[in-house]
């Protein structure tokens, strides 16, 4: 089999069509990677890329269709056969064990007997080789995202693959740790590797790739070279139309501070827990706020102590409107006028047996008068409600009113952020408020947060998505290993000023504050 | 020094029972199950055990009938939880209801009959340096050896383990039936050794402390060995407090191993050092691969 460079190709995956239930995750997909080049696998989520990566890996099985590894055809029935053949995946979603140790890990993954102290000893060569650093006897617990994706990576390079999949790598590290991934990848293409690179970034899908296959709703639409093609044109492959940009912002108007945080500390819970110490914020009427920051730095801590999932010890640590409600109850905060919509949208932001109805009940039974009569639910007017959010935010879905679980990620995070916005709450805060979404929706989102700050409202975001920082924010701090920096203005700050904030250099020059002190 | 000797022999005969079933109960939930049955396992063994020795004349075949017996009570247990994705506390607690009463059932026409007594072997019963191989040999297989990472890897994210190529259904079986295996074992040793004969619903809750014994030891199958050893020698106390006369209720003493089990959750809780790495992260959660 050779292409029209008269290269071998080193994978082909031939009109594969998977099937789930009624959804047609892969629709006649065909993948072509040559030995060495670094591929990128683009499209939205939703687009099928995760179901043909896992057909690939041996994880999933598809419904009809050909693999053809080296030339020859192949089935992979599992992802043992995959590595055998000498394909690595390193997943978006780590698979480690927490309790277990790196070394022990990593020989879950290899064939074969059980050699700690040998492995060990290989993890280290490889680990300073590729300039990796990581130790083998620790346990992944204690270990940061970053050091976590080390190890599936060196679990992968231990195996000598000739065909790497990386599903969204970058999504959970910082810029600077982004760029030495990127010298890693680079390098091992340059030893003839190929790179199977999934992402939705498109910057640098054209820094990275030699070539790209763009899915859309589960088909290919394209297959072009990242580097002949702008941000724009990609973009407008992946989403079959122009992206609605969101408005460019209004001077956000200085209101008085709605939202005070003072010296908010929590201790730490449980052992992979982050604890929060001396976090001071004020968010004011008419502007958003945003927290950036790598996923496990203390955001969900930092969530729950403003929702009051986790009360404070100190009422005056927090003010809403300037009243202290440290102590009080969640219910009591959305009373106050503040509303909250967490990071898992399914099992913490909805019930997922409940009607959509019923949750919207939930959340704002407290502080809508007519959801509750003298104690007994008012169903048409919880009815009224979720069709409303239904409507504003175009939730697609089956049937009228359905549980919360048939419907897809996407829709109900549009489900739970509108559910909150319809209240027009005084203060808002939203854990990672378009995760998942298709690009379209997400501009919705965005929108609609920028217009409740507008009308007077104090918004505050945390966000993994810089680019989402930067479309909406007026002001932007960084969480870091539970402290928070100084929120600087968005147009004072740079990429690489927040990836040196995400690695904590504000820690460090307050420890220096505190020694001079 | 005979009084000492004695004493320490009936702790002995009463924690070996304890160690082989709670031996075999933490195999099961370090691959994530949490089987609640133990003491069907266990009761079902002793009934078993007792029969075939008693219909046989062989002891030999008694103990292995226990075995079996237990397995087979483990097997539905695995194919409901594992193969059905019931839940696992559910079943459990069927499983011990079931065994309660189908050991009675089956053991009606045993009941006052005189049993065979498994012989000694050098002056000791050969299950209890058995007891003792198997909490070595498990301690060794789950730490030292390829499979024990696996089963320790089930049990941590069943999930991870089956992205990585495992099969957690199977190993989970395994482990489940090896559960089975030493509750059977456990309960042959109480109608065989301990009292040769055939008495319903003679395990008497011993099943539940071993369950509550594997907590105590924090998963780890040393711990377990103390453990089955203080609580042997707790249960023996309260026949000593008896003959001595003393005015503590014996009730108090019978319900020491449970409150010896919270007082240690609490103490593990509170420490980071004893939580990490023990618990089995994924223990009594169901697992439905996605193909």
């Amino acid at each position: 089999m050779t292409d029209k460079d008269g290269k071998d190709h080193l994978l082909e995956a031939l009109h594969i069509v998977k099937i789930f239930g009624t959804l047609r995750a892969n629709d006649d997909v065909s993948l072509f990677v040559r030995p060495g080049e670094i591929h990128a696998l683009l499209g939205e989520n939703g687009a099928g890329k995760s179901t043909l990566v896992k057909i690939i890996y041996g994880a999933l099985q598809p419904t009809s269709g050909e693999l053809r590894w080296q030339g020859e055809p192949v089935t992979i029935g599992s992802p043992a056969q995959a590595r055998k053949l000498g394909i690595g995946m390193v997943f978006q979603h780590f698979s480690l064990f927490e309790a277990l140790t790196v070394a022990e890990n990593i020989a879950l993954a290899l064939p074969g007997a059980f050699d700690i102290a040998a492995l060990s000893q290989r993890i280290r060569t490889i680990s300073r080789d590729y300039g990796l650093p990581l130790e083998p006897s620790a346990t992944v617990g204690d270990l940061s995202v970053g050091e976590r994706q080390r190890i599936e990576i060196i679990r992968c390079l231990l195996q000598e693959p000739k065909l790497l999949i990386m599903d969204e790598p970058t999504a959970v590290l910082t810029p600077q740790e982004a760029d030495q991934l990127f010298l890693v990848l680079e390098r091992l293409a340059k030893e003839g590797c190929s790179i199977l690179y999934i992402s939705h970034r498109l910057e640098e899908v054209k820094r990275l790739c030699q070539s790209a296959t763009i899915l859309r709703q589960g088909k290919v639409v394209a297959c072009v070279d990242p580097r002949k093609e702008t941000a724009a044109s990609l973009a407008r492959l992946m989403v079959g139309s122009d992206i609605h940009v969101v408005h460019p912002k209004a001077k956000p108007r200085s209101g008085p501070a709605r939202l005070v945080l003072d010296k908010l500390s929590l201790a730490q819970d449980g052992p992979f827990g982050v604890g929060l110490r001396d976090i001071s914020l004020s968010v004011a009427g008419g502007e958003v706020v945003a927290i950036a920051g790598v996923a496990g730095n203390g955001q969900s801590e930092f969530f729950d102590a403003i929702s009051g999932e986790k009360p404070l010890a100190r009422n005056e640590a927090l003010l809403i409107d300037g009243k202290p409600c440290g102590r009080l109850s969640i219910t009591a905060r959305r009373r106050m006028g503040a509303a909250f919509v967490p990071e898992e949208r399914l099992g913490h932001g909805a019930v997922p047996a409940f009607r959509l109805s019923e949750n919207v009940i939930l959340t704002r039974y407290a502080s809508d008068k007519d959801l509750t009569r003298s104690g007994t639910i008012g169903r048409d007017a919880a009815a009224n409600v979720a069709e409303r959010v239904i409507k504003s935010y175009d939730v697609r879905k089956g049937k009228p009113d359905p549980e919360a679980r048939a419907l897809s990620g996407g829709n109900l995070q549009k489900f739970v952020v509108g559910r909150e916005l319809d209240r027009n709450p005084a203060v808002l805060v939203v854990n990672q408020p378009t995760w998942g979404v298709d690009a379209g929706a997400a501009a919705t989102i965005r929108q609609a947060l920028i217009d409740l700050a507008r009308a007077g409202s104090a918004v505050l975001v945390i966000s993994q998505d810089l680019d989402e920082i930067f479309e909406i924010a007026d002001r932007i701090a960084v969480i870091s290993r539970g402290q928070l920096s100084e929120a600087y203005p968005a147009s004072e700050l740079t990429r690489e000023k927040i990836g040196l904030l995400m690695a904590g250099e504000h820690e460090m020059r307050e420890e220096r504050h505190a020694a001079r002190a | 020094m005979d009084v000492w000797f004695a004493v320490f022999l009936t702790i002995v005969t009463a924690a070996t029972p304890l160690l082989l079933a709670a031996t075999g109960e933490l195999v099961v939930e370090r691959s994530g199950v949490l089987n609640l049955g133990v003491e069907g396992m266990m009761v079902m063994g002793a009934v078993a055990g007792f029969g075939a020795a008693f219909l046989s004349g062989n002891p030999y075949l008694g103990v292995i009938a226990a075995i079996f017996a237990g397995m087979a009570m483990a097997l539905l247990f695995g194919f409901l939880t594992l193969s059905l994705v019931t839940n696992q506390v559910a079943t459990g607690l069927s499983l011990t209801l079931l065994g309660l009463g189908l050991s009675g059932l089956l053991g009606e026409s045993f009941v006052g009959e005189p049993g065979v007594r498994l012989p000694k072997w050098l002056g000791i019963d050969m299950l209890i340096p058995l007891s003792f191989i198997l909490t070595a040999v498990v301690a060794f297989v789950l730490f030292r050896t390829k499979a024990g990472l696996i089963i320790r890897a089930v049990g941590d994210s069943h999930s991870s383990a089956h992205a990585l190529g495992y099969r957690v259904i199977w190993v989970r079986y395994g482990c489940v039936l090896f559960g089975g295996a030493c509750a059977g074992l456990a309960g042959g040793y109480l109608s065989l050794v301990y009292t040769p004969q055939w008495v319903e619903n003679m395990t008497a809750g011993r099943g539940w402390i071993a369950l509550a014994l594997v907590v105590f030891a924090s998963w780890l199958p040393w711990r377990v060995a103390i453990g089955a050893y203080l609580f042997g020698a707790i249960s023996i106390l309260s026949f000593v407090v008896q003959t001595r006369g003393w005015s503590i209720p014996p009730q108090f003493l019978n319900s020491l191993p449970y409150l010896g089990t919270i007082l240690a959750l609490v103490v593990i809780s509170a420490s980071r050092r004893l939580t990490r790495g023990n618990a089995p992260a994924s223990l009594g959660q169901p697992f439905v691969p996605d193909r």
